[in-house]
């Protein structure tokens, strides 16, 4: 034993430490892998011992090896071993390799949860705290869920470094285990008027993250941080609390309206800047959220913006970006007060901070007017030529781009000029990757606005002269892509379609995507010219036109690309043909000279061929018709055919076929999950009566209702009552008279389509009557459609608020973001007190976790009665406060009512719920197993019958109160959603939320 | 919240790094390195934000980092967090770092990195801010290194004793000498 520890000191002596690696890595900068692969053998070695400071020194240095990006995970076990050693010296080291290669998802945790429970548990704080931040950093759903009752007793530790850390580690809990936040909360509370600064600076911060996430729960935390707002003076927790007003006020406009004037006044006081930034953020948010309507508004707008002058005037570069980015937050809602300072701005994008000018262009973008458009622009483009860095570069090319796009092109008054500036940035950017949006601008002016087209399609034709008589790339490719194809489909307009047609033939090493552009546009260009030598009668030059035309096409036919090939051949087949039969005509008009050589002149006009009877002609016609942009939601609009009702069920259900058809609407997640069959899965389905059905549908269409990630129909969505009552035979189907004709039904959205094509086009008149917007041909069935919708609009459709463009992209998002499992009320009292005993348990942990659940049902009880108090509680604070006074004054009043009537169902109702229960129990069993595999509509099922349930209940009840009711009912149904995410298993528990209340996002 | 904190001189050399969000360590070397070609090309006379890291972040990120002789200090962080503050919460870290070193250098932070992470740790936790009074900091850390040099004690002290005399710029071959039989022929020794 001795001698083992002579041994290893002895063997330390001589291993390297951290230092020696460092140096040695120092000292070996020429093979630095080597070495350290070498490094890697001696820390095995090293690992193998029982010594443990002869391992936790092996760790050591693999944490710094894994800052150098080096692979330490397989050392996991090790790192593990040294955290459990007794003394703090090597359990800090331990742990820091802990949170530096941990991660939620390693196996190895489950290794550690007694650990660092008993750590947690320790008498010195210093241990406690290692583990805490350790924990912090690697904390897995497990973890969160075994260890959350530990840490929340840390909560109430007397040591205020325990307390601030453990308030912080909460934070990571909730994201980890939802499920701990609604008992946690309350103490999470009572941290916030922590004697301790720290731990009540850490309290603020919690709450803030959980808040900006899902703000409109913690609404009723206002007063207190009002509170905390006027009296404390810690910058650091005032910049907190004042960001998280930031967020709430747009839920509470009352809020704002109290929150102005200590906001302006802290404006006018502090000295710290970054106290006086956030300040005026809020307060810009406040201003956002009133909408108009408070007379010294003008004055809090103009102070703001004062302050933020003086920001972007200083010289400190750091204060003029922020001051620029407030600014822009101004601009969306008051663009008159910022367009004052337009001077300051233009002098911002001088600035030599790439950051800054970035921060400026996007201000510009609400700058612009009529008049001064063309002048920002050209001063724009002179910054391109100047401009170093090719981000920047797009981002300016873009921004101009949007900057004259903007609203429909609202700003331009010369769209000559406009395309002059399109073709002239190609030029000058002919390197850059950002060509297709100048190609897709010039298509789509081309297109709308009819009028511009004979100019901008000889301009594209000079574009066209210039790349083929050129050997160098002089502009963007794409933007040939757009000229090509616009003097093809214009090719009316052009003035010389045969010199077009000559320097389209010369194309050259294009890619795919133009090249075929080209060859189908050559086509279109060739029909044209042959058109004006038919009438000319001009044969030769049509065989000259042939020849080279076939020629070039023959090349193309090599092409490796497939595409190409197919649409050269099928180009030049086509012309062949057309030439067979200028052939004929050829001769046939031979002969006729010849037959009537003698005649008199009278008889040649008739032989005189006019436009319909030219062989072009019938090329032509290949090409015919106008092609109109179509609305990104057009498809949408769409009507339903007659007799389909989309939510009807296809087949009347076994509950599987229901469940089935409920995923997939409701989350196409659900095809991907796993389903764990049982095989005994039938015998417990229950037949359902014709009752049931209907109310499992109701349930559904409720739940749709309420789910924000249900694309519903536009129609369906504007029915506000909610769609219980909606009859699908009250929609007006119209006949669909496929294929040829397309009626578009006309929306309520439609109005306002209507309406700003009408307003823009009008001012588009005003300003020049030079540009016209195309309005989409509909052709329908019916002859009153003159007003039909105008469907060509427009970049700024309106979308519907689940259907957004980002909603159904980043869906998936959502669905990895934690925040939305933690959108829970909490201020209401915890349903899962009736409940605890149904959570979802394989009956393995239901054994293992009877006696948890005791204490937590003792815990609960407590805090039942405690949430009965607290309302009244809040009541007094606001009216102290004489924050909010009115509205949310009732809304709390409300709120107690809720809590009380709440309470008596948890209390009063007993029997109801022993019935429950056994229902429950019996149910749960079979019911257990379905929601795995169809959580969404056997959650709505049993949302209807809990529902009629409670209404029976209800009614039993002496309060007549209408009002007390309709809120009750409300809440009955938070709180089944609340219980529905309860019994979920953990992995679907961001699903079950997503059925809660929509959390909305903020701008 | 802090979604990373990067230290890194000016040659993009990693000094320390902490990452509150997982990233593997082949995507944390991608991350540093990009971090250091977004900071290092801009002048010093800018501002300290920038935007548009790839890899780390997203829109809502932002970079915000100070400049320091060779060294970067860089925070990657959300719009939660106030950006003037994060200026000055590095501002507290180099600050408790100077007085942890007594004039920091980088070489302290070469050699150190360990407590690096400790004084870290005390500032920032799980990517939140722990605690920005600089006193209160340095008591804690002060603390805790009492509790290290209590237990080191007697046993610390031969290696403590071979350090030092590691230290003593001993040639480098000495130090890599390596005994690989000595532990063998002890055990092989009997009694």
């Amino acid at each position: 034993m001795a001698l083992k520890k002579v041994k290893g000191n002895i063997e330390r002596m001589f291993d390297k430490n951290l230092t020696d690696l460092v140096r040695g890595i120092r000292n070996n900068k020429e093979n630095e892998v080597k070495y350290i692969s070498q490094c890697m053998e001696d820390i095995k070695q090293e690992l193998r011992q029982d010594n443990l400071a002869v391992k936790s020194n092996a760790i050591a240095k693999l944490t710094y090896l894994q800052m150098l990006g080096y692979d330490i995970s397989w050392a996991g076990f090790n790192i593990i071993e040294v955290m459990s050693s007794n003394k703090f010296t090597l359990k800090r080291i331990g742990y820091l390799a802990a949170s530096q290669s941990f991660h939620c998802d390693s196996e190895l945790l489950m290794l550690t949860t007694n650990m660092i429970r008993k750590e947690l548990n320790s008498q010195n704080q210093f241990d406690a705290g290692l583990a805490l931040t350790s924990l912090s950093c690697f904390i897995s759903t497990d973890l969160a869920r075994d260890l959350s009752q530990d840490i929340l007793t840390l909560l109430s530790s007397t040591k205020p470094y325990i307390r601030k850390k453990a308030v912080l580690m909460m934070y990571k809990v909730f994201l980890k285990y939802p499920e701990a936040l609604r008992p946690a909360f309350p103490k999470l509370k009572e941290k916030l008027e922590d004697p301790d600064p720290g731990v009540q600076s850490a309290a603020v911060n919690v709450v803030c993250e959980l808040a900006r996430k899902n703000p409109k729960n913690y609404l009723s935390l206002a007063p207190v941080f009002f509170k905390l707002m006027t009296t404390k003076t810690n910058n650091w927790m005032l910049i907190k609390i004042i960001k998280l007003f930031g967020a709430l006020t747009p839920l509470e406009p009352r809020l704002g309206k109290k929150l102005i004037e200590p906001l302006t006044n802290l404006i006018h006081s502090t000295s710290a800047m970054s106290l006086l930034y956030e300040c005026i953020n809020t307060v810009i948010a406040v201003l956002i959220s009133i909408s108009s309507g408070m007379p010294n508004h003008a004055a809090s707008i103009q102070l703001c913006v004062q302050k933020l002058r003086i920001l972007i005037e200083d010289s400190d570069q750091n204060l003029k970006y922020l001051g620029l980015l407030a600014m822009s937050k101004i601009l969306k809602t008051h663009p008159k007060s910022v367009q004052a300072h337009k001077d300051l701005i233009l002098q911002c994008l001088e600035d030599k901070d790439e950051s800054i000018r970035l921060r400026a262009l996007d201000l510009l973008y609400g700058m612009v007017s009529k008049k001064n458009l063309m002048e920002i622009v050209k001063k724009l483009m002179l910054h391109m030529e100047k401009a170093e860095g090719t981000l920047y570069r797009d981002e300016l090319l873009s921004k101009i781009i949007q900057i004259c796009a903007q609203n429909n092109y609202h700003f331009i008054t010369n769209f000559e000029w406009y395309v002059t500036v399109l073709v002239e940035l190609a030029q000058m950017e002919f390197g850059s990757k950002q060509g297709h949006i100048i190609a897709d601008q010039l298509i789509d002016v081309c297109v709308r606005v009819t009028a511009i087209r004979p100019f901008a399609v000889n301009e594209m034709s000079q574009v066209l002269d210039v790349y083929a008589s050129s050997t160098q790339f002089t502009i963007m490719q794409d933007v040939l892509y757009a000229s090509a194809w616009l003097c093809g489909e214009f090719v009316t307009e052009l003035q010389k379609p045969e010199s077009t047609l000559i320097s389209m033939l010369k194309y050259k090493n294009l890619p795919q995507k133009i090249e075929i552009v080209f060859l189908q546009n050559i086509l279109k260009l060739y029909a044209r010219c042959l058109m004006l030598y038919e009438i000319a009668e001009d044969y030769d030059k049509i065989d000259g036109m042939y020849e080279v035309t076939q020629k070039k096409l023959r090349n193309s036919l090599k092409s490796p690309e497939i595409e190409v090939q197919e649409r050269a051949s099928t180009t030049l087949m086509m012309l062949e043909i057309v030439q067979e039969e200028i052939m004929k005509r050829k001769e046939q008009k031979g002969n006729l000279i010849d037959e009537h050589e003698d005649e008199s002149d009278e008889t040649k006009p008739t032989t005189k061929i006019d436009e319909e009877h030219t062989v072009a002609a019938s090329l032509m016609v290949l090409f015919a018709g106008e092609l109109n942009p179509v609305a990104p939601k057009a498809q949408k609009k769409v009507p339903v055919p007659e007799g389909l009702d989309l939510d009807d069920l296809i087949e009347e259900p076994s509950l599987d076929e229901s469940s089935s058809s409920d995923s997939e609407y409701e989350q196409m997640g659900n095809l991907f999950y796993k389903s764990e069959q049982k095989p005994d899965r039938e015998r417990y389905q229950p037949e359902l009566t014709e009752e049931e059905r209907v109310k499992i549908r109701e349930a559904r269409k409720h739940e749709q209702a309420n789910n924000p990630h249900y694309l519903k129909g536009a129609a369906k969505r504007d029915n506000d009552n909610g769609s219980d009552n909606y009859q699908v035979e009250d929609i007006p189907i119209a006949e669909l008279a496929l294929p040829v004709q397309l009626k578009v039904l006309s929306k309520r959205s439609d109005k306002y389509l209507n309406l700003e094509s009408g307003k823009s086009k009008k001012k588009k008149s005003k300003s020049k009557g030079k540009e016209k917007r195309k309005e989409k041909k509909v052709e329908s069935s019916t002859d009153g459609e003159d007003d039909a919708p105008n469907v060509i609009v427009s970049q700024n459709i309106e979308i519907p608020e689940g259907a957004t463009l980002s909603d159904s992209e980043s869906s998936h998002d959502n669905m990895d973001d934690p925040h939305r499992a933690l959108n829970i009320d909490l201020d209401l009292p915890s349903f899962e007190e009736s409940l605890v005993g149904h959570p979802k348990l394989t009956d393995k942990d239901e054994k293992k976790k009877t006696k948890k659940h005791d204490k937590h049902d003792k815990k609960r009880i407590k805090d039942k009665k405690s949430a009965k108090k607290s309302p009244p509680q809040a009541e007094d604070l606001i009216i102290n406060d004489l924050l909010l006074v009115d509205e949310v004054e009732q809304n709390q009043q409300d709120d107690s009512s809720h809590v009380k009537v709440q309470d008596e169902i948890l209390v009063g109702d007993n029997e109801v719920q022993e019935k429950k229960k056994k229902k429950h129990s019996k149910k749960d069993k079979d019911e257990k197993e379905k929601r795995k595999h169809r959580h969404a509509g056997d959650g709505t099922a049993d949302a209807g019958k809990d529902k009629s349930k409670k209404k029976t209940k209800k009614s039993k009840r002496k309060e007549g109160d209408k009002e007390n009711t309709k809120s009750h009912s409300k809440n009955v149904g938070k709180l089944k959603m609340e219980f529905d995410t309860l019994v979920k298993t953990d992995d679907d528990y961001e699903e079950a939320h997503g059925i809660s209340t929509p959390s909305k996002e903020f701008r | 919240m802090i979604k990373a904190i990067l230290v890194f001189n000016n040659h993009g050399k990693p000094r320390l790094s902490k990452f509150y969000q997982y990233f593997n360590e082949d995507l944390q070397q991608q991350i540093i390195k990009e971090t250091f070609q977004l900071v290092s090309k801009r002048e010093d006379n800018v501002c300290n934000f920038l935007e548009g890291g790839s890899l780390i972040g997203g829109s809502d990120y932002k970079l915000i980092y100070r400049h320091y002789a060779t060294l970067y200090f860089v925070f990657c962080v959300d719009s939660s967090e106030s950006e003037l503050g994060i200026l000055d919460l590095i501002q507290v870290f180099v600050e408790t770092l100077d007085k942890c070193f007594e004039n920091v250098c980088e070489l302290d932070l070469i050699f150190h990195v360990d407590k690096v992470h400790y004084i870290l740790n005390e500032l920032v936790m799980g990517g939140m801010v722990l605690e920005t009074n600089m006193n209160e900091i340095l008591n804690r850390i002060e603390e805790q290194n009492k509790l290290e040099n209590k237990e080191a004690g007697i046993s610390a002290a031969p290696a403590r004793a071979v350090s030092a005399v590691k230290n003593m710029n001993i040639p480098q071959q000495i130090k890599d000498i390596k005994l690989p039989d000595l532990p063998q022929a002890i055990k092989d020794l009997k009694f």
